[in-house]
Parts: C-alpha cells; structure tokens; sequence
C-alpha cells in the first residue's frame, strides 16, 4: 500500500512537533494576545524591543497544528525585523514560510498577524515616542 | 512503532471472512439481480440471502422489512423525509432528540424549511433522553419521533423501548438510528417498538457503501430515490450486490461475537479510563460512566486547557488512530452540536477526543495509550496560554 498523505507538509510538521520560541519574555516590553484563551483558539506573543528592534519574540497558543506551528513561524520571522517592519507583517508571509497549508487551514495562520498587531499597540501605547506620525498605519 | 487503531465508531476492517464473501460478486457472479437471466438470478439470490440475515440480526419479523441503501446517512435520509412525504395529510411535526445524528437533524431541517414543525427534545448531562420530555413534546399533529439507540459521540443508550411504547400507544412512527451502537449492542426491532430502524455495517466489520433501513411491515414510507424497482420500489438505484452480501456476513458473525466483543471492549474501555484519568489531572469523561449506560467501547475525553485536532495529530504522529468532535474548520470553532446539548463548557469541548475500541485491540495497545496520551497532553499544555500555572 502507498504511504499514508500527510495533513501537514514536513516545514509545518516540524515546527507544530518542535514550536520554536515557547513562553513568555521576561518583562517583556510588549505583549499582545489573539483569540479567545478560555474557550477557543488563541496565542499570546511577548516580545523584547531594543532600538526599535523586536531582539526576542516569544508565544504560548491553543489551537490545532497550524495554528501552533503558525505561532511558531511568526515568532521566528519577526524576530531582528525593525517596528516599522514588524508592522508591514502579514500572515501571508507565516503561510509562504511554511510552505503553504491547507485551505481550511489559512484563516488558522490569521491569530500570529493579530497578536503581532496588538503587542505592538501594546508597545505604541507604553512608549508613545515610539510611533511617530506616519507610522500609525493600522491594518 | 506500534499502531493502535482507536475510531472503530468511524470504521473497521472488513473481517477476512467477509471479504470471501463478497469477492465473487465482483468479476465472477456480476449480474443486475434485476436481470432475468442467471447471472442475474445468482446476484438476486444473494441479496435474499443478506436480506435474510440482517434480518435475523435485528429481530425484523421478516426479510423484506430490510431496504438496502447505500449508507447509514441515506436510510436516515430515507427515514425521514420518507415517513413525512407518507404521512403528510396526518401532520406535519416531528420529535427528535437534540442530539441526533447530523443525518437526522440535516433532514429535518430540510422539511423544516417546506412547512413542517420539530421539537427538539434536550438531553440531561449524560446526554440521556426523558421519556416523560418526548411524551410531553407529542401533539396531534407529530408524525414521526427519532431517537437514537446511542448516541455516536458520547455513547449515551437512549431509553428507545419505553419511547417505542410511547410512540406506538399515540399511532405515530419510530425511528431508532442504531448506527453507533449495532454490532456492539444487542439491537431489538420488534421489541423496541421501532417503525424504522437503521444501522450500517462498516463499523462493525462490514464494508463502506452500504447501509439498512428496517421498515416495519405496517410503517408508511416513500421512496425518496426515484427509478426502477429495486427494493421492492422503496429505493431505485442498482444494489451494490457485493457490499451487501458483505452486510449480511458481517451482521451474521456480530450476531454470534456481540456478547465477546462487548465484554472484551468493556473490559479494555474501563482499562483506559481507569489508566488515563489517573495519569491526567483535569480531564473529564463527556457521557455515562463506563458500565450499562455507555456505549461499552467507546470512551469521549475533554483535556481541560488544549485543543483536540492538535491532539490528534500528536496521537497519530505516535501510531495512535483517533477521533475529535472539534473542529477549527470554521471561526469561531464549532463545538458539537452534542457536547453543546450537554451543557458541557466550550473550554472542555475544545479538547475533545474519542476513542472507540474494537474487537483487536489488546491490552497491551491500552497501556500503550496510557503511556503515551498523557504526555501528549502534557505537551500541548506546557504550549497553552489557559494553562499557566496549571498543574499537568
């Protein structure tokens, strides 16, 4: 008999079996949470800013294999990117990282976008300073 | 690594025995049995024979109340929109469980939307239903009640006698899904008072593609697939002769095996609850208690904190076949229907797995799983943001 399909490629497999980045930054200076914790999917990303610069990135996330290894990517792809960078993310690019998913599968990649996007309003609104005028660009 | 196959209620081998049967209606004895001839006459006498097994299975008073389909949810389908199509000028309402099969209440629903009424009878947290709530759901104008034997996800045994006896004192047709539990349980036609009754035997060794709706000989019915003559014109389409000689064999040797298989899985369920809830801290049994209540192989868990498709994958990545009734196909996550009509929390429904045993699995596979399925959970948990702080 031929070998069972996968429901994941090898890349997604890998980071849903070996997440990279688990748990929480030390006093970390932005933190942003998607999802709903209590009694659906979710993902929570803490991240470590220097210079304008995400230096660490780490998360924690309930949900299925993508969305597990989708949280993994993200914090794997934003970490050294500047904020003005990290503010032009977009789960398309956790999707192409991971050499694509599943169709059912995309909108599972959506909680990473959305967690970058509140810790950075997290971190616009400790740290006013830091968003300068046109860079408020929300998605 | 060792492979252990634990979604029987999805699908089961097909027995060797049965297989034999089934491999000369292939290439060898092809016939229509709507042909004359005697290719056609062999194939004809086939079907008589499965008839008058499954028959026997079910304690059907004769052979020709058994209409052959092609699987459990088209004889729903049948049953349903059949018995309202029949019974239309009596009424136009129907009584179903909440917590029927998604064939049933698709079916309903269905008529719904073409002018008839349903109520939908709760279950208690066991997922039981109350006689006495469908008594009290009936009106003059119900045509049709539907409650399952058991319930496919949380392995509850519905009261389906004493509802019988409540259906047949007001006239009105029953019908029993006995899809999750036939093959594993004794299933009783006359004796539950059943109008209708439908199983299919791919989860009790028997192959995929065919499915049985008993039609008591005084229960009204319409054909809701229209052409030739085939079952007695209750159901045109050529008959997959093959699958249902297939149904006979395999409905002949669960009739023999029910009282092993039984025994042996309820042994094996009470095994792999009794190992899993010691190892885990916060997992929940969704449904009766393992014994006379419950469906005696099948075992549905909720790991608080955690999802249950990630489980899956991990459970599969460690030769471990199960199931979910979880799903993130759509945002927000649906939760079953079942485990909704429970009252069970979404958190815990989340998580949901089943494991349903078979007559192969060995002692050996459980403690495998005991082994294995608590590090699982432990895995994803140490990932959760629920679970900080959490013990496990």
């Amino acid at each position: 008999m031929r070998p069972a399909p996968a429901l994941y490629n090898a890349t997604v497999l890998d980071h849903f079996l070996n997440p990279r980045n688990v748990g929480d930054v030390p006093e970390a200076e932005a933190l942003g949470q998607a999802g709903e914790p209590n009694c659906g999917d979710a993902m929570r990303l803490s991240l470590r800013i220097q210079d304008g610069r995400i230096v660490d990135a780490r998360f924690r996330a309930v949900g299925c294999g993508a969305a597990i290894a989708s949280s993994s990517m993200a914090t794997e792809l934003i970490k050294g990117r500047t904020l003005e960078q990290a503010r032009q993310f977009s789960n398309q690019e956790i999707v192409a990282a991971l050499g694509g998913l599943p169709p059912a599968k995309i909108q599972c990649s959506v909680l990473a976008g959305q967690a970058l996007r509140a810790a950075l309003e997290d971190y616009e609104k400790r740290h006013p300073a830091a968003s300068a005028p046109g860079r408020r660009g929300r998605k | 690594m060792r492979q252990v196959y634990l979604d029987h209620q999805s699908a089961t081998p097909v027995l060797p025995e049965v297989l034999e049967a089934m491999k000369p209606f292939f290439a060898e004895a092809y016939g229509n049995p709507s042909s004359l001839h005697r290719h056609g006459l062999l194939a004809r006498d086939a079907l008589a024979r499965a008839r008058a097994q499954v028959a026997a299975f079910i304690n059907a008073e004769s052979p020709e109340e058994i209409i052959f389909t092609s699987d459990g949810t088209e004889a729903s389908n049948l049953a349903v929109k059949g018995t309202a199509a029949a019974c239309q000028r009596d009424g136009n309402h129907i009584v179903i469980s909440a917590t029927e099969h998604p064939a049933v209440i698709a079916s309903v629903e269905f008529l719904e939307a073409r002018g008839f009424a349903c109520t939908r009878v709760p279950v208690d947290a066991q997922g039981m239903v109350r006689p006495a709530d469908i008594r009290s759901a009936l009106t003059d104008k119900t045509i049709l009640v539907c409650v399952h034997h058991v319930n496919h996800e949380i392995g509850a045994i519905e009261p389906v006698r004493e509802i019988g006896a409540l259906a047949r004192e007001r006239g009105i047709a029953f019908y029993v899904d006995a899809e999750a539990g036939a093959g594993w349980l004794p299933v009783d036609a006359r004796d539950w008072g059943a109008s209708l009754l439908s199983f299919s035997p791919h989860r009790f060794y028997g192959p995929k593609g065919v499915g049985v709706l008993y039609q008591n000989r005084r229960a009204r019915l319409a054909a809701i697939l229209h052409g030739g003559e085939q079952e007695d014109g209750r159901r045109a389409g050529v008959e997959n002769v093959p699958a249902i000689v297939g149904a006979g064999v395999a409905a002949e040797i669960a009739g023999r095996e029910m009282e092993q298989r039984r025994a042996h899985c309820a042994r094996l369920q009470r095994r792999l609850w009794d190992g899993l809830r010691a190892k885990i801290p916060r997992l929940k049994l969704n449904g009766p208690e393992p014994g006379p209540g419950r469906h005696p192989a099948t075992l549905n868990i909720s790991a608080e904190f955690i999802e249950g498709e990630a489980q899956l994958l991990l459970c599969d990545m460690h030769g471990i076949a199960v199931a979910s009734g979880s799903s993130c196909a759509s945002r927000p996550r649906k939760i079953s229907h079942v485990l909704a009509a429970i009252g069970l929390d979404p958190a815990l429904a989340r998580g949901n797995i089943i494991m349903s045993l078979g007559r192969d699995n060995t002692e050996e596979d459980v403690d495998y799983v005991i082994e294995t399925f608590p590090k699982i959970v432990a895995k994803l948990r140490a990932l959760s943001p629920a679970c900080e702080g959490q013990p496990g």
